[in-house]
């Protein structure tokens, strides 16, 4: 099992899917908020995700499709 | 003598002993050096700093080591050069570039923050040392680890143009090319910087790495004579820099090295990638990512890992944030060399023009003290000024030939021009 941590960026429509409930369903993986900021251009929400390594990649791309932008919590590492 | 007492949240408070960490446990806020400010004051002066060798850990009090240093013996303390011709130019009083396109040794303020993430690494026991980067770096990185004799693993994006792959190369580190999307690239990177517990400089390092760049403002301030300049135009990549000399001006009023005096700073952004200045504009603290599109590539993240902390310290000092084109970059980057013979790359192109900016739409007045701050070197990046550079005029090897072409010119005789100045 393995613990990662990311920040989903949501946009203005994207706020209202319910996603971080339907990606608990679809994929074995123990979703724990620790943080969110909402503005009324976007969304930012702190994200675990518990599991193996590969159902969180596998959960982590189902995100992305949606339109999400999933990145890990130190944002962007490459300067 | 160190004055360091831990690590803590910048969000939620929690206290860490000092290791190889920087985010919080709870809240997933960054963790942040505390220092023992009585102490610090106690023990510094301007004359023990004065005497002390020309290079950044002049400062050590303010620095998150335990021991002596080790790396960087030759970085920092670069020149504060008195812009005149360029403050004529742009109509102002009292200008100053700091000029880090000369730091040692790959020219670019980072090896600042790397001198002191890899003396921390060294004390913490590392043996290898690591960072994901596109150019400068990785250029500090691999060097500073050469010559601490340390291994050295640099993650790039498998695109990455050829003459940095060098810049880095050369010194002989493992350098992984990684093929996929931006946001896969860089998650990857999180993923074996959390499983192999090397020192990755700018992630569990990181609260270490950022204190490096306090010396920026230190020495600003020392140079100036010991006083703040009135405004500072800084740029803003992953959001270090900035909120780090803010707190090196704070500092240095806290522990009674110079007088309390507003010191407005300015972010400075490509308008390809401009996140934080944006979210300055929309008066938000929420930055919205951004694709970079910019030549600017230096300074091109679109989700600044400390962006917030770039905003909190602008307000709090009453500055702002501009954004410029392309061209008025490169505008920039010529403004500098033709006026003060300073070659910057894109970086130091932005705040030339930002600043030119600011003073136009009246923000920094024109008869205070400002400092641009110059944080790469021009040779790292000739392609982005190339297409501007004319072909020099080819002649045969006589004299006749020169004369020719000197009359053509219509220059005016050599005698009327002034050899001596
Ligand atoms: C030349 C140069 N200037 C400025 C910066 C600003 O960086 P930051 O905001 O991450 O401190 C960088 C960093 O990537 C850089 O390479
Ligand atoms: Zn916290």
């Amino acid at each position: 099992m393995a613990i990662h941590r990311f920040y989903l960026t949501y946009s203005q429509e994207q706020i209202k899917e319910p996603v971080i409930y339907q990606v608990a369903r679809k994929y074995d993986v123990i979703t724990n908020i620790r943080g969110a900021s909402i503005s009324d251009h976007i969304g930012i929400v702190a994200l675990e995700l518990e599991g193996e390594e590969d159902v969180i990649d596998e959960a982590v791309a189902w995100i992305a499709e949606q339109g999400i932008k999933v990145e890990p919590i130190q944002k962007n590492v490459i300067e | 003598m160190s004055f360091v007492t831990g690590l803590k949240c910048r969000e939620c408070g929690e206290s860490y002993e000092i290791a190889a960490l920087n985010v919080c446990e709870y809240c997933f806020g960054p963790l942040e050096v505390q220092y023992d400010y009585a102490g610090i004051k106690a023990a510094v002066s301007r004359e023990t700093i004065e005497a002390r060798p020309q290079n950044l850990w002049r400062y050590r009090e303010l620095l998150p080591i335990e021991t002596e240093p080790r790396i960087g013996l030759y970085s920092g303390y670069t020149p504060l050069v008195k812009a005149e011709r360029l403050a004529a130019e742009l109509g102002v009083d009292e200008l100053y570039v700091k000029d880090d396109s000369v730091n040692h040794p790959t020219f670019s303020y980072k090896d600042r923050v790397v001198s002191v993430a890899i003396t921390k690494a060294i004390e913490l026991g590392f043996d290898t040392v690591s960072c994901a980067s596109t150019g400068n770096l990785a250029n500090s990185v691999s060097a500073h680890a050469a010559r601490a004799g340390l291994r050295c693993f640099i993650f790039i994006p498998d695109n990455l143009e050829q003459g940095k792959v060098i810049g880095s190369g050369i010194y002989k580190p493992t350098t992984v090319a990684i093929s996929g999307n931006y946001d896969d690239v860089n998650r990857l990177c999180t993923e074996i910087a959390d499983k192999y517990k090397w020192a990755f400089v700018n992630i569990n390092l990181r609260p270490f790495y950022t204190e490096g760049a306090k010396t920026y403002g230190f020495e600003v301030a020392e140079q100036l004579g010991w006083k703040l300049p009135q405004h500072m135009v800084i740029p803003t990549a992953g959001g270090t820099i900035l909120p780090k000399v803010a707190k090196a001006f704070e500092e240095l009023i806290d522990v009674g090295l110079v007088d309390a005096a507003p010191s407005r700073i300015y972010s400075a952004q490509a308008g390809g990638c401009a996140p934080v200045v944006n979210a300055i504009h929309r008066k938000s603290d929420l930055i919205e990512p951004v694709k970079p599109n910019t030549i600017a590539k230096s300074i091109a993240i679109g989700n600044p890992a400390d962006g917030y902390y770039v905003i909190k310290a602008v307000e709090k000092s009453g500055g702002w944030g501009e954004s410029v084109t392309d061209d008025e970059i490169i505008a920039g980057i010529h403004l500098l060399a033709r006026t003060e013979g300073i070659f910057t790359e894109p970086a130091g192109g932005t705040t030339v023009a930002v600043t030119k900016k600011l003073i136009e739409q009246g923000r920094i007045p024109r008869d205070e003290s400002i400092v641009i701050s110059v944080t790469g070197n021009g040779y790292k990046t000739i392609e982005a000024v190339a297409p501007g550079i004319p072909k020099p005029q080819v002649i045969p090897a006589k004299l006749s030939d020169f004369d020719a072409l000197y009359e053509a010119a219509g220059e005016p005789p050599l005698s009327d021009k002034a050899v001596n100045g």
